[in-house]
């Protein structure tokens, strides 16, 4: 792996815009202008900016309920997200879908799912499609600890090993399958362990640490390019809110929420090494805040302004030949 | 068009043949497909034929059906073969709430081009687990089309028509069927998913139906005609989209309907077609819609108690005397 200044100094941002989209997600929620539910990947930047950045635009994702941060990732443009978020025309499902079920699909995203573990064998039938079209793209499915615990997460990782499909299965593990500590669910202890039983490849890294989980997805990419088959990567974080925004977190303390914050975080973990190696200024640093900010700010006015779809509108998009 | 007479099975492989020659999109996957060519023979010869385009999965239906969605999103067109359309049960998540909705709940950006193949349907003493009809849950199920065929002209016109599709489409075929022979054009020939087909015309009841239920309806027909009564039988062929300006017509002329299907009868998909003949054509009927289904219990073993379950061709005949009965018979 090796990452010009300027290559990193783009995957800070790419941090920085994340959470900022994810706070300002919380902040309209709370003003009752989401309707439904969300789910914020805070805390949890690393994992998806580091997997995607190992990503070529051809490749497949499919992402989780928890999806915003790998659609950032991947490239998604934020105001259509926020657009989504708010249930506009403009947004990227129509007003459709909403934060469970956004996607971009010509930048390969294939879809956040409301159902945990619904996209295992979604991507390995990416996967298998890659194979039948001869082609060196890779699919990469997000999961969680609570996930991995789901049948699907069996018969698509033994499908997938079996054929030695171009899959990368990437954990992100924040050790609570919504409000249950996964030591208490996770037979085994570890994700990344059970990839022996598929004769794959498996590793944990520290999920917090961009350079790290880069490095993991790269190798795991390299392998599937090659037709080597699929590989678990699973990156150990955290996330800093609840499982839901509104959730009361009452199987967790606030100490050690705040445990995880300051020194481990994810994006200030990766400043510090910016400033050592890269050069980042205060400055510096500031010019690619103020950047995110007026991205964010944009983003949110465009959907903020953006016309809501007529109810009829519900009634469309179900057949290509209805 | 030359037309030879082969069976339900060899129909299938036409179809399959002719739309893998044209499409190099399409492919096969499922459990059991290459050693013997499928358990009802229906894909013999096309592993030879198109090597690395029938692939036999591991026993996971979940990832099997999955996986054909995850392809169908990504240029492939997949026939998945679900071995038993009694096993989607295990593939229902994949089925109901990713095939059937990816379309819908993006907004229209992607498209599922896939074709699920269920073998159903009673009478082969195969008991609870793999004789059942269950077609009614998936026209439950907006963003799919349901397919259910009779004859072998009907499985290969309607077998390119699904795989050609856009959208996903479940084809069940009856298994009791496989063996059924009847002509059926070479080459080129596919009939459009939503039309059904009018299989015998006649002017005094209507008897809509599909599957295996057609040719029993048929017999049914025959003793009917020897009593002078005659049965219009529409064969539906496709339930989603269903052809309900068919079924008008028909009732229009005979102002009787009965629905029969081999799916047992509460919540069955007759209920719906008697519904929407109750509520679009009041003013047509002489009598109210009757329905004919299986008994409401799942499928026993033992040969006589399943041939009681079943709708049998003397339970048709029986429905319709009722039915023509209730308003003093025949004017």
């Amino acid at each position: 792996m090796k990452l010009s200044k300027n290559e990193k100094l783009a995957l800070y941002e790419r941090m920085l815009t994340v959470r900022a989209f994810e706070e300002k997600a919380g902040e309209l929620f709370k003003q009752n202008l989401i309707p439904g539910f969300i789910h914020l990947s805070i805390g949890e930047e690393a994992s998806s900016v580091g997997t995607c950045s190992a990503l070529r635009p051809d490749d497949y994702v499919a992402s989780t309920h928890r999806g915003h941060g790998h659609l950032i990732a991947k490239g998604a443009d934020t105001a259509r997200m926020f657009a989504e978020l708010l249930a506009r025309r403009v947004g990227y499902c129509k007003g459709k879908g909403g934060s469970m079920h956004i996607a971009d699909f010509s930048l390969g995203i294939l879809g956040a799912n409301g159902v945990v573990g619904g996209g295992f064998p979604i991507t390995v039938g990416a996967g298998l499609s890659i194979k039948l079209r001869k082609t060196d793209q890779v699919a990469v499915v997000f999961f969680g600890d609570g996930a991995a615990n789901r049948g699907t997460f069996h018969e698509a990782a033994n499908m997938a090993a079996a054929f030695k499909l171009p899959v990368l299965f990437v954990c992100e593990n924040n050790f609570y399958a919504s409000t249950t500590p996964s030591s208490h669910t996770l037979a085994g202890g570890s994700v990344a362990e059970r990839a022996k039983g598929y004769g794959m490849p498996g590793v944990a890294v520290d999920g917090n640490d961009l350079l790290a989980v880069r490095q993991a997805v790269e190798e795991a990419v390299a392998r599937a390019r090659k037709g080597e088959g699929p590989s678990i990567v699973e990156n150990q974080t955290y996330r800093y809110r609840g499982h839901f925004e509104g959730d009361p977190q009452k199987y967790r303390t606030s100490d050690e929420i705040e445990s995880h914050k300051g020194k481990k975080d994810p994006i200030a973990r990766f400043k510090a090494h910016l400033a050592k190696s890269a050069g980042l200024t205060a400055s510096k640093d500031e010019e690619i805040r103020a950047r995110v900010a007026s991205l964010i700010e944009d983003s949110v006015r465009f959907a903020m302004e953006a016309p809501l779809p007529r109810p009829e509108e519900a009634l469309e998009d179900l057949y290509v030949n209805a | 068009m030359t037309t030879r007479e082969i069976s339900c099975s060899s129909a299938v492989m036409e179809a399959l043949t002719e739309e893998m020659e044209r499409d190099p999109a399409v492919f096969v996957i499922g459990e059991d497909l290459t050693a013997q060519g499928g358990i009802f023979g229906q894909f013999t010869g096309l592993p030879e034929r198109f090597p690395g385009r029938i692939i036999d999965a591991p026993i996971s239906e979940t990832a099997i059906v999955g996986a054909g969605v995850g392809a169908a999103l990504t240029g492939m067109r997949p026939l998945v073969d679900m071995h038993f359309a009694d096993f989607v049960t295990t593939a229902m998540d994949e089925i109901v709430n990713q095939m059937a909705k990816i379309r819908y709940m993006f907004g229209g950006q992607a498209s599922v081009p896939m074709v699920l193949w269920a073998p159903d349907g009673g009478g082969l003493r195969a008991a609870a687990h793999h004789s059942q009809c269950l077609e009614s849950w998936f026209v439950h199920t907006p963003g799919l089309k349901v397919v259910s065929p009779s004859e072998p002209a009907d499985v290969k016109g309607l077998l390119k028509a699904a795989l050609r599709d856009d959208d996903p489409v479940i084809f069940f075929q009856h298994k009791r069927l496989f063996a059924q022979k009847g002509p059926v054009p070479e080459g080129e020939y596919v009939i459009p998913i939503g039309k059904a087909e009018v299989k015998r015309p006649g002017r005094d009841i209507s008897i809509i139906t599909y599957s295996r239920m057609t040719y029993l309806s048929l017999e049914a027909a025959k003793i009917l005609s020897e009593k002078g009564i005659e049965a219009e039988v529409i064969d539906l062929r496709t339930l989603k989209p269903l052809d309900f300006p068919l079924i008008a017509e028909s009732v229009k002329k005979t102002y009787r309907a009965m629905v029969v299907h081999e799916a047992c009868l509460t919540g069955g998909f007759g209920a719906e077609i008697a519904a929407r003949i109750g509520e679009e054509l009041f003013d047509w009927l002489d009598a109210p819609v009757t329905r004919i289904g299986a008994k409401d219990v799942p499928m026993p073993f033992n040969p006589a108690m399943e041939d009681f379950v079943m709708p049998q061709t003397k339970d048709i005949v029986e429905g319709a005397l009722r039915l023509i009965g209730r308003d003093g018979g025949l004017k």
